[in-house]
């Protein structure tokens, strides 16, 4: 019998938005339910309805049942006794979702009391247990640190342990590694795995992310606009997807393993709940649209095999086996011209030697003092040749934020050169500076943060057309919109009404707005939900090749890195791991850490997901404050533990820099026993621990 | 765009729109009831001292025979006048020093801040109960109106710095630090307008701070100097007598409430229209 | 720490140094406290006045500087001079803090404590009716300043007295000095119980206000769905998780005007006759008493300074993550 049982849930919030229409799943003992859906697709509110979470505004019906329990419209005094105790829940975002004033022991103990009849020792002690069951080191000493003491995949971990605190039946996940980093992503799945194996709970996948769905659901549940789209087993839904919507998903996705090349996006933006279409929600962006779709919602209808479909094309596709890349078109990106050039003889934009940025510590609100240095950026070198789009990629804390505003502000570095377009940042004047800005333009991350929400987009983008007092603006301005994709009408409209794909457009042509030689993107996409992100990819892929720009690219996401760059440079606390051509470095890591990372990020390949073997590294980055002397990833690397204490002797010692691989053309890796192995595609060839 | 959505929840906002037609209404009876009564502000009737409110002296009559309704609208005339320019006066100041010390943080933060630092400190209510009784020449109420803001700012602007702080990291103004556009430009172009709730919340709560601050002063004759009067005058007159003569009181005491209840119920729901995250 | 503290002493006090200093050239320039000796019946002759004035270090013949020098050395060693009539000004300011702190002690913490219950309760109850008579009552409250709501009260209180033909409520000074023991303790609370009601009805609405603010926003916040989703009652997730979590801005303001109260019930003690520092400052204005003036305004900076590193040491108290980083 299963343990949760959803029927027709539905949930209205005030002004007839609705957010859910109609949910429906169940959930087994040990088994892992995946939902997946952009956002705004309504995954969360049902999590939340199913226990009872919602504002009191929100009207909800249907049918939620635990082992048989109806929960929907049970008193308080009822339904206290299974939150936390049958069913508990993990939030995404494990700083706001822990109270700041008191300490994570007495967070996890406060849930342990509240269903079990223990006294205050008691409850910590089994807190300082639970720490430990997830894999806190020093749980006794963490338990009494507060939520702010904690990082982010350690924060996580500890509201796993306050999930599992009372055995609980059913877990319910909502995005719980959104908020992390790969690496940490890895580690806390795994923690969630433990916990399952430990308590035989079921377990409610709420995510976005395609990967992570592929290595731990059994079962998928595609939502859109509120319903649910497709259900099936995990291997149906990503190899034999029946509705177009599920299949264009799977398609936009760059894939870490993929090709390189142009991603297939799906085109529009998902309907607001307020303002649905007539008939299917997703009709206005499916390819295979016919006049019947705008009449009549399908209905999610089993379709044999444990699936269920809410299409009516979605026999046609199973008799002729379409796939996503049939059905939707993949747009044709014109070849760059510059690539026939050898690199050797091509310009170089950008000149990175031994730059440095150091910081100083600060500490104490009431009485700030300097307590030392954070050795942000330590010295990097890295070029970038004219056409080129370089890749600067780790992990959040790893500098690569620092280096790109040190490139950004045209200052003399503290220590080392900066050179853009053969002019030395140390040698500029306000007036040179100010001329060089032309050639240098950024696109930021936030496409909401990034334009400033009380300009019509028309004056945003004219802003820097303006500053350098450029003619015939209103021209530039609609030529620009149309270069990006948008209409030159829209130019009287503010920030507020677009997408967040349209936003970012709309940084994109501000940024372009000067003819730029050098274009900085700073995680351009990572903001963007997956359909919309293959757009905005496509578009700076075609932008660079029409015009001849050169692109310092800074991500986290390695798979959108791999379809965008063609060189790419792996940054670890401060320092260059590995630096090389995107084939190199992916096909054949050569640093201990490009590995690690390589090797975490989940694929959305059930098939693979299933046999891949991860390189998981232990704890956390060490603070850039006080870095480890030598080598910086020691501390983490799964090699040094392998080493004899010689050799582990050299990597304390003497702080390897980036050597040039000797069988390869362009491929650097800073590690004294650098040695080349594949991790992506073979999992069978790769090393035993 | 978006000032079309905060005024459609201003109007929807009922305190707001309470507020709204008692300022309209408090303000038309200051400007134009005073040519509705039969007494001039300046009259003084030697046949009805301290009399009871009647058909010919509406409000009843003061211990010189002044008639309290035309007294006490031309009180309310000033009061209104001073709240809105200290308030004008003392949020623009506001604005303009914590910008710039938030933006340009160094020494211009500290000196700034430390200028703030000691107004706090200084005895404003002793400077203005000294200097302004010794302003009596024909503007001294001017003067009083500068000493009331110059002492009414600090609070604010130690707020728009600490929000310019975190707007100068958020990437708009980067991307016009990027774009090679002057400081103070940016100060005046992204920085201030998006402070602009802050500001005009602020301006209406500051025009109900002075309005009191003025009539607390006149309450023990520090503020607004004889033969002018003002609210704060007529109150403390007539707190006097209130329990024999409770017109003198009654009249610009409820007036003086209605004012800055109004403009506070404004304030309130101009928060509210303003903050995207209300949900009113 | 110690050097940081240090660094913020010595700026505080060059900031009041410079706010006394400041006070008392303003007063010794403008004030003139020979006129309380010159109306005199009989006449007093100058020389009389100017030997008095000179013993009180506020002749007006005397260059200001020299004047101000004298002042200022006095201050340093711990001594604020003499008042217009020659009192100390040392010994008036001890009785009139004393006097402060009397008045105003209960008025300022049930005004707080009363103010965030309400606040956090109208929170709770957001749009309902209790809310908005909260809302609507703390909004009215507010706009009625407190020389205005002292006046009703007495007025009031006047009525209701003659009414009854006794005295139920006592409406001005501090106690009858002609009964003693048990009967003088009571008699002060009677005389207590309007100037309280004046002084913590604006401040109940203020923290009301503030506090239903700062409840809202963290009704929201993830970490009460947390505490519920646990299995806390709403009720219980409410007070433990969001109240105290919230409590920290309403607290800071609490710290700082329980630093400044000494200072802010002008109008409250004038009212009522209460002879505490707050009338002292119109009172010393009024009397041209230039060396009181400047002891208050003195007074009134150490306590701001006081006030704002109490609301610093607060927050650290509370709020862990200021504590640590």
């Amino acid at each position: 019998m299963s343990i949760l049982e959803v029927k027709d849930l539905t949930v209205t919030f005030p002004g007839g938005i609705e957010a859910v229409r109609g949910v429906s799943y169940e959930v087994e003992r040990g088994e892992v339910l995946g939902i997946v859906g952009e956002s705004g697709s309504g995954k969360s509110v049902t999590s939340l309805a199913v226990m009872g979470l919602l504002p009191k505004n929100a009207a909800v019906s249907g049918s939620v049942k635990l082992h048989g329990q109806e929960l929907l419209g049970l008193r308080e005094e009822e339904l206290v006794k299974v939150r936390g105790k049958a069913i508990s829940m993990i939030f995404q975002d494990p700083l706001s979702a822990f109270t700041p004033v008191y300490t994570i022991g007495d967070q996890i103990a406060e849930a342990v009391r509240v269903h079990q009849k223990v006294g205050k020792d008691k409850a910590i002690k089994r807190a300082v247990e639970l720490l430990d069951l997830v894999g806190i080191p020093n749980p006794d000493l963490r338990a009494k640190a507060f939520p702010h003491e904690f990082s982010g995949g350690m924060r996580q971990r500890a509201m796993i342990a306050m999930a599992i605190a009372n055995d609980p039946d059913l877990l319910i996940c909502d995005e719980p590694t959104t908020a992390l980093d790969v690496t940490i992503q890895a580690q806390v799945l795994e923690v969630l795995k433990t916990a399952q194996q430990e308590t035989g709970a079921g377990i409610v996948m709420i995510t976005h992310d395609l990967g992570v769905i592929a290595g731990m659901a059994d079962r998928v549940l595609v939502m859109y606009a509120g319903r649910p789209v497709e259900q099936a087993p995990v291997d149906d839904i990503y190899y034999r997807p029946r509705m177009p919507y599920t299949m264009g998903l799977l398609a936009s996705v760059p894939r870490i393993d993929g090709e390189e090349g142009a991603l297939v996006p799906i085109e529009g933006n998902p309907p607001s709940p307020a303002a649905l279409p007539p008939g299917c929600p997703f009709a206005p962006r499916c390819p295979m649209k016919v006049d019947m779709c705008d009449e009549e919602e399908p209905a999610l209808v089993p379709f044999g095999g444990g699936r269920h479909v809410a299409c009516i094309r979605a026999h046609e596709i199973e008799h002729k086996g379409l796939t996503g890349a049939d059905v939707f078109p993949v747009p044709v990106i014109p070849p760059s011209e510059v690539v026939n050039v050898p690199r050797a003889e091509r310009a170089t934009v950008l000149e990175l030697d031994g730059m440095k940025r150091h910081y100083p510590l600060m500490k104490g609100a009431i009485m700030k003092r300097r307590v030392g240095t954070v050795y942000a950026v330590d010295g990097i070198s890295f070029d970038i040749a004219e056409g080129e789009t370089l890749a600067l990629v780790g992990e959040s804390g790893c500098g690569k934020t620092t280096t790109l505003q040190q490139i950004m502000q045209l200052e003399p570095p503290q220590d080392g050169r900066v050179v853009v377009l053969g002019k030395d940042s140390a040698t500029l004047d306000k007036a040179a500076r100010k001329a060089l800005r032309r050639d240098l333009q950024i696109v930021f991350q936030d496409p909401m943060a990034a334009l400033d929400p009380r300009m019509p987009i028309g004056d945003i983008i004219a802003e820097p057309l303006r500053a350098h007092g450029k003619k015939d603006v209103a021209a530039k301005v609609a030529e620009l919109l149309q270069l990006v994709g948008l209409a030159p009408e829209h130019a009287e409209r503010y920030p507020q009404q677009f997408s967040g794909g349209q936003r970012q457009r709309i940084g994109i042509a501000r940024a372009l707005a000067l003819e730029p030689k050098l274009l900085v993107l700073d995680e351009p996409v990572s903001a963007l939900d997956v359909s919309i992100q293959a757009g905005v990819i496509n578009l700076l892929e075609e932008l660079k090749n029409r015009l001849g720009l050169s692109y310092l690219f800074v991500a986290h996401d390695l798979a959108v890195v791999r379809h965008l760059a063609d060189r790419v440079a792996v940054m670890y606390l401060g320092r260059i791991a590995e630096i090389g051509t995107v084939a190199n470095v992916y096909d054949r890591p050569a640093h201990p850490y490009t590995q690690a990372l390589l090797s975490a990020i989940p694929l959305p390949d059930p098939e693979m997901e299933r046999t891949r073997k991860r390189i998981l590294l232990e704890g956390d980055l060490p603070s850039p404050a006080n870095p480890p002397s030598g080598c910086r990833f020691r501390t983490r690397c799964p090699k040094f533990a392998r080493l004899n204490e010689a050799e582990r002797q050299r990597c304390v010692d003497e702080e390897p820099s980036v050597v040039q691989q000797a069988n390869a053309v362009d491929h650097g890796a800073a590690c004294h026993y650098a040695e080349e192995i594949e991790v992506i595609t073979a999992s069978d060839n790769q090393e035993e621990e | 765009m978006r000032s079309k959505v905060v005024l459609r929840r201003l109007v929807r906002n009922k305190q707001a729109r309470f507020g709204f037609i008692a300022l309209i209404l408090l303000v038309v009876l200051a400007y134009v009831g005073p040519f509705c009564g039969a007494y001039d502000w300046t009259d003084k009737d030697f046949m009805a001292f301290m009399s009871a409110p009647d058909a010919d002296h509406w409000w009843g009559t003061t211990a010189i025979g002044q008639d309290m309704y035309a007294v006490t609208l031309r009180g309310m005339q000033k009061s209104i006048v001073i709240g809105l320019l200290v308030a004008l006066i003392s949020t623009g100041l506001a604005a303009i020093v914590g910008a710039f010390a938030g933006y340009f943080g160094g020494w211009v933060d500290r000196v700034l801040m430390w200028g703030v630092d000691l107004l706090l400190v200084l005895p404003s209510f002793l400077i203005i109960a000294i200097v302004s009784p010794r302003l009596r020449e024909g503007a001294s109420w001017l003067w009083f109106v500068v000493l009331l803001a110059a002492f009414s700012w600090m609070v604010t602007s130690r707020v728009v710095r600490s929000m310019t702080l975190s707007l100068r990291e958020r990437e708009y103004v980067l991307a016009a630090v990027y774009m090679g556009i002057p400081r103070w430009k940016i100060i005046f172009r992204h920085i201030v307008p998006n402070l602009s709730s802050l500001l005009i919340i602020d301006a209406t709560l500051n025009v109900s701070g002075a309005i009191i601050g003025e009539a607390a002063l006149s309450f023990f004759g520090f503020g607004i100097q004889p033969p002018d009067v003002s609210l704060g005058t007529l109150i403390a007159e007539g707190s006097r007598n209130a329990t024999g003569y409770p017109w003198l009181f009654a009249f610009p005491a409820g007036l003086l409430v209605a004012l800055v209840l109004s403009v506070n119920l404004i304030g309130d729901g101009l928060r509210d229209a303003l903050d995207p995250g209300s949900n009113s | 720490m110690g050097k940081y503290l240090l660094r913020r002493l010595a700026i505080n006090v060059i900031l009041v140094a410079i706010a006394a200093s400041l006070a008392y050239m303003l007063a010794a320039t403008t004030m003139n406290p020979r006129a309380a000796y010159e109306g005199r019946q009989p006449p007093v002759p100058e020389a009389v006045i100017d030997a008095t004035l000179d013993a009180y270090n506020l002749n007006d013949k005397t260059p200001v500087l020299e004047r101000y020098a004298t002042w200022a050395k006095g201050v340093v060693t711990g001594d604020f001079g003499k008042t217009w009539n020659g009192g100390s000004v040392n010994s008036e300011m001890g009785r009139r803090i004393m006097v402060s702190l009397r008045l105003l002690l209960i008025g300022t913490i049930l005004g707080f404590a009363l103010g965030v219950a309400l606040g956090a309760f109208s929170a709770v109850k957001q749009y309902k009716l209790s809310d908005r008579l909260i809302g609507v009552s703390s909004f009215v409250i507010m706009a009625i300043p407190v020389f205005v709501l002292a006046t009703l009260l007495a007025i009031g209180t006047y009525n209701v007295n003659r009414g009854l033909g006794f005295t139920l409520i006592e409406y001005t000074g501090e106690y009858n000095p002609r009964l003693t023991g048990w009967d003088q303790f009571l008699n002060r609370l009677n005389h207590l119980i309007l100037p309280t009601i004046s002084l913590s009805l604006g401040s109940i609405a203020f923290y009301s206000r503030i506090q239903r603010n700062m409840m809202l926003d963290v009704l929201n916040q993830d970490f009460v769905r947390t505490a519920m989703a646990k299995g806390l009652r709403r009720r219980t997730a409410l007070v433990k998780h969001a109240l105290r979590t919230a409590l920290i801005p309403s607290a800071t303001y609490f710290a700082f005007a329980f630093g400044t109260m000494f200072t802010g019930a002008t109008f409250t003690e004038k009212i009522f006759s209460w002879h505490g520092m707050g009338a002292w400052l119109v009172d010393s204005i009024n009397q041209n008493d230039v060396n009181s003036v400047a002891a208050v305004t003195f007074f009134a900076a150490v306590c701001i300074l006081v006030a704002s590193f109490l609301s610093d040491v607060l927050v650290a108290a509370l709020d862990p993550r200021v504590r640590v980083n």
